[in-house]
């Protein structure tokens, strides 16, 4: 110690005391500043913090409606829902998915369909989306999945509400069907404005009345407020809004009829389609071949939608609404009509046929469907023998514009205004539409092919239906319609749908009691359909057609055994029964039917039959195996 | 006879600092209950027995008197040592960082050791360099400073060593280290930012970034600052109630009865509940800076005020990670947050305070 500075006690302790005090209001600055930063976060930011923690914990769910059924116009079921159990996938949350359905195929069957579905399911989809693997698990497939579970991480077992359609492929291009949402879908939904309402459903209507009425169908979604975790599981229920069930459809097919007539196709392909004459209501809508529209409600398989899409017989077209086909003789009685509204023909001037017609200044001859020709033919006759002679002198006569303005409002060449989409206008031709297509002039000769319903005039079966209904009705103009009525999900109150305004044409009545009388003997001996009126007790009104669908040169004798089943001309009918009060007004093509009365005609008699009589056909032949009268 | 136990128990407790001790423990225990669900004692159970133990080391601390903590300081500073290096050369690895030492009957971190060794290491060495201190003191006391800082960041535990070097510099700092030094070292360190950054592992710069952004990345590093902000903002000023906090409760606070227990407690009890842990915090540093100025001696002084001003580092830099104003360290919030080690480092620093508080008169006398 000795030599050292000597210390000094009190000035140490001084200095210490002083570093000490500093020290303590550093510190209780640093207190102020977590007490400011804490008036900060739980005074002044109070409800932000506050919001975002209520978004943290609650979590809407939403609840999917119940889609409305569809009913046919007796009751009988068309489109229903079940409850079923699927598995499905989330493969974000799955390492391997192949391996995975690999492992799963051990515990319970996967067939080769499912899982191509699947991986087309996959391949439209993002991978956070749960897609089912297997659907309608049976209850073992069920309890065995379960003891497995452990085992699939990513994989659940949902109970859904399926979609079936008990009828099959029966009347299946009128019911539609529901299928994925897929992007296209999304946007529409989109730009409906209707995304919340769509939020957890992942079907939705594609086609036909499924896709028409979608907005009835589908419903309004509830929601439930659940409190969630961080891990997201459910903790609690907070509250529930429920959903409220689309509304059921009652339609104006009768499903029965439909089969009737689908199985009076045997095995043609073809379009029927049948409406009270009075409403414009269809009874039955057939397009051949159909389609399972069952196959769609899990997302279609790539072999069946293949086997659909690349059929040369075109199942999933609607040949009904969008077959466009050169109406053939059918348009005769319109014809007549025409001739009789523009004072071209009296109802007792008649000519001499025989077997051509020759367009003045031009060589070639307008053949007859019958060589030789069929003598002397007054209006009446040319519409039961079906003489083409007399129509060549007609639209001559007439000219292509007059047949135009007269078709128009009868609705040729235009939609017809049925409530499923899709529909085609088929083509009413005119020298303006020809100039406006193909800058080209109309000539004379290309009056005389439309006079006889072929050359540039094209229509839909529905067309064809909705004339014959105004035949039948008394020259009032309908439009046909599929759906009928709806019925509210919560009130099950029936609101029926408006019949849309029957328009009355200026069709003079006794005008239209000569082309009704000729149409009826058409279907009496000596008619071109005699087949279809023999040993009935009502009165069928008719009239055959025959659509080419190759085209024959002058002089070329068309010999049916000879040409191509392909190749074979459609063969096409329109009726309505009973004559003297129409029921039901039709109109029927065959494709590659040959002729009108012996294959189109006795599917118009079983359908009549069933409809008028309830009487169920007892087949006996094959169609278009009964000679008859060519055309 | 029961007042003669009484007698032995309490003769070395300082009456006001246990009591402000006490409450926070308590208080501690009902958030830690909240914090584990509610409805299980597991936890609450556990840290009882962690308590009881830390309470038993504090009482045995304080009926030490300070020469002969003292005469411990040098030891234990170089035992600590030597297990750091140990560490260093042998340590096990765990979430890629090596910080713990298998001695073979169990598991230690030598850097809890040093939270209390490094400012009785220092106290030490200016009590015996007390006569005139020189700038070569200040610089020697630097390097004992320096060199378990320096292990303690190479593991890497940038917290501990944070908080180590805080404790360090404290004692430094009130043995009365010039301004000028001060000044001028902090202006170096300032400089010298941009090197340290580089030195930085990439997950410290995370954190370091998150705290400046959060929603840079909410469900990554953001997602600790930004649920526990949420937590304590919700809280408002009442809180939603004991076990009714909503991100408590329902998993959305990490950690939330370890390093994020502030988080729980703000959310439940609101402003108020953080008030009320402030003043209790605010009076055990205000009393252990009372029992620093009241102390005997140079060593004495030195140590309960560097215990003291760490505790208050512990408390501050806790809240304000968990509120969202400082990176997250792992720091636990002192008396509070689940876990025995921390609580029995904390409270054997207790117990040094009331060893010096309660010693002093037979030092003078």
């Amino acid at each position: 110690m000795v030599g050292q500075a000597l210390r000094d006690p009190r000035r140490e302790l001084t200095v210490f005391r002083n570093r000490l005090t500093v020290a303590g209001v550093l510190a209780l600055v640093a207190f102020g500043l977590l007490v400011s930063r804490f008036v900060w976060l739980q005074v002044v930011q109070r409800e932000y913090y506050h919001t975002l923690a209520e978004a943290n914990r609650i979590s809407v769910v939403p609840v999917v409606p119940n889609r409305g059924i569809i009913l046919d116009r007796k009751g009988q079921v068309l489109a229903a829902n079940y409850s079923a159990y699927t598995l499905e996938i989330t493969p974000s949350k799955v390492g391997n998915v192949e391996k995975a359905i690999d492992d799963l195929a051990t515990v319970i069957e996967v067939a080769p369909r499912d899982r191509r579905r699947f991986k087309r399911l996959q391949e439209e989809s993002k991978n956070f989306e749960s897609l089912p693997i297997r659907t309608r698990l049976t209850e073992e497939e069920v309890a065995r999945f379960a003891v497995n579970r452990w085992r699939f991480p990513g994989f659940e077992i949902k109970a859904r509400l399926f979609r079936s359609y008990p009828h099959g492929e029966v009347a299946s291009h009128a019911i539609g069907y529901i299928g994925r949402i897929n992007e296209a879908d999304v946007r529409r939904i989109e730009t409906a404005g209707l995304t919340t309402n769509y939020k957890g459903t992942d079907h939705i209507g594609k086609l036909g009345i499924e896709g028409a009425y979608e907005k009835e169908l589908h419903g309004t979604t509830g929601s439930e407020q659940v409190e969630i975790d961080a891990g997201g599981r459910a903790i609690r229920a907070l509250s529930r809004s429920e959903p409220q069930s689309g509304n059921n459809l009652l339609v104006t097919l009768d499903i029965e009829l439909q089969k009737v007539a689908e199985e009076a196709f045997q095995d043609y392909r073809g379009a029927l389609v049948a409406l009270d004459p009075s409403t414009g209501d269809v009874l039955a809508l057939v397009s051949k071949p159909g389609f399972d529209p069952n196959l769609f409600v899990d997302g279609i398989d790539p072999v069946n939608w293949d086997a659909l899409n690349n059929s040369p017989d075109k199942p999933l077209n609607n040949r009904a609404l969008r077959g466009q086909y050169p109406p053939g003789s059918t348009i005769k009685p319109f014809m007549a009509l025409a001739a009789l509204h523009y004072g071209k023909r009296t109802p007792e001037y008649a000519i001499s046929d025989p077997g051509h017609w020759m367009l003045p200044g031009v060589s070639r001859p307008f053949r007859d469907w019958k060589p030789g020709g069929h003598g002397m033919v007054n209006l009446h006759r040319s519409i039961v023998v079906s003489c083409d002679t007399y129509y060549y002198g007609l639209a001559n006569d007439l000219g292509v514009d007059a047949i135009h303005r007269f078709m128009t409002p009868l609705g040729f060449g235009s939609r017809t205004g049925i409530d499923i989409d899709g529909e085609l206008p088929g083509l009413q031709p005119s020298t303006d539409w020809k100039w406006q297509r193909f800058k080209q002039k109309w000539y004379a000769g290309d009056t005389i092919s439309v006079g006889i319903g072929q050359g540039y005039w094209l229509s839909t079966p529905l067309q064809l239906a909705t004339a014959v209904a105004t035949l039948a009705n008394g020259g009032n103009a309908v439009h046909p319609r599929l759906v009928r009525g709806v019925q509210d999900a919560r009130t099950q109150e029936i609101r029926e749908l408006p019949i849309r305004a029957r328009e009355s044409l200026s069709i003079k009545p006794e005008h239209l009691e000569l082309v009704r009388a000729a149409m009826i003997d058409v279907t009496k001996p000596g008619g071109t359909a005699t087949r279809v009126g023999q040993g009935a007790p009502y009165l069928v009104a008719g009239k055959t057609g025959t659509a080419q669908v190759v085209g024959m040169k002058a002089g070329e004798k068309y010999d049916e055994k000879k040409v191509k089943e392909r190749h074979r001309d459609h063969a096409l009918f329109i009726a309505y029964a009973p004559a003297d009060n129409p029921k039901v007004a039709l109109a029927i093509l065959v494709e590659n039917g040959g002729h009108g009365g012996s294959t189109a005609g006795p599917i118009a008699r079983e359908v009549f039959d069933f409809a008028i009589l309830g009487k169920r056909p007892e087949r006996k032949q094959k169609l278009g195996e009964e000679d008859g009268p060519n055309d | 006879m029961i007042s003669r136990l009484f007698e032995i128990l309490a003769r070395r407790i300082d009456g006001p600092l246990m009591v402000a001790l006490v409450l926070t423990v308590s208080l501690g225990l009902t958030v830690v209950y909240s914090a584990s669900g509610g409805g299980s004692l597991d936890r609450v159970m556990g840290q009882g027995r962690n308590l009881a133990v830390a309470l038993a080391a504090l009482w045995i601390v304080a009926n030490i008197p300070p020469q002969a903590l003292m005469r411990l300081a040098v030891p234990a500073y170089v035992g600590g040592l030597v297990l750091l290096v140990g560490v260093a050369l042998f340590g096990e690895v765990r979430n890629g960082a090596r910080r713990w030492l298998n001695l073979g009957f169990t598991t230690i971190q030598p850097s809890e050791i040093m939270k209390i060794a490094v400012p009785l290491m220092l106290a030490w060495y200016f009590q015996r360099h007390e006569e005139g201190l020189k700038l070569r003191d200040y610089a020697l006391a630097a390097i004992l400073l320096a060199l378990p800082v320096g292990l303690i960041v190479r593991q890497p535990d940038l917290g501990t060593a944070l908080l180590i070097f805080a404790s360090g510099f404290f004692v430094i700092f009130l043995a009365g280290l010039s301004w000028k030094i001060i000044v001028s070292l902090g202006v170096t360190g300032l400089a010298l930012l941009p090197v340290l950054w580089g030195m930085l592992h990439d997950y410290q710069r995370r954190r370091v970034l998150t705290l400046i952004d959060p929603m840079e990345d909410p469900l990554g590093a953001g997602y600790h600052i930004i649920q526990s902000t949420i937590a304590i903002g919700s809280g408002g000023v009442l809180g939603k109630g004991w076990l009714n906090g909503t991100q408590a409760q329902l998993d959305f606070v990490p950690e939330r009865s370890t390093d994020f227990i502030l988080a729980v407690y703000g959310e439940e009890f609101g402003l108020a509940g953080n008030l009320v842990l402030i003043l209790l915090y605010a009076l055990i540093v205000a009393r252990g800076l009372m029992i620093a100025a009241n102390a005997s001696t140079t060593f004495a002084r030195l140590t309960a005020g560097a215990i003291s001003l760490t505790f208050f580092t512990y408390a501050f830099v806790n809240m304000g990670m968990v509120s969202g104003i400082l990176p997250v360290v792992g720091v636990p919030l002192p008396l509070m947050s689940y876990g025995g080690t921390a609580l029995l480092s904390m409270l054997v620093g207790f117990g040094v305070l009331m060893s010096i508080s309660t010693h002093k008169q037979l030092v003078s006398s």
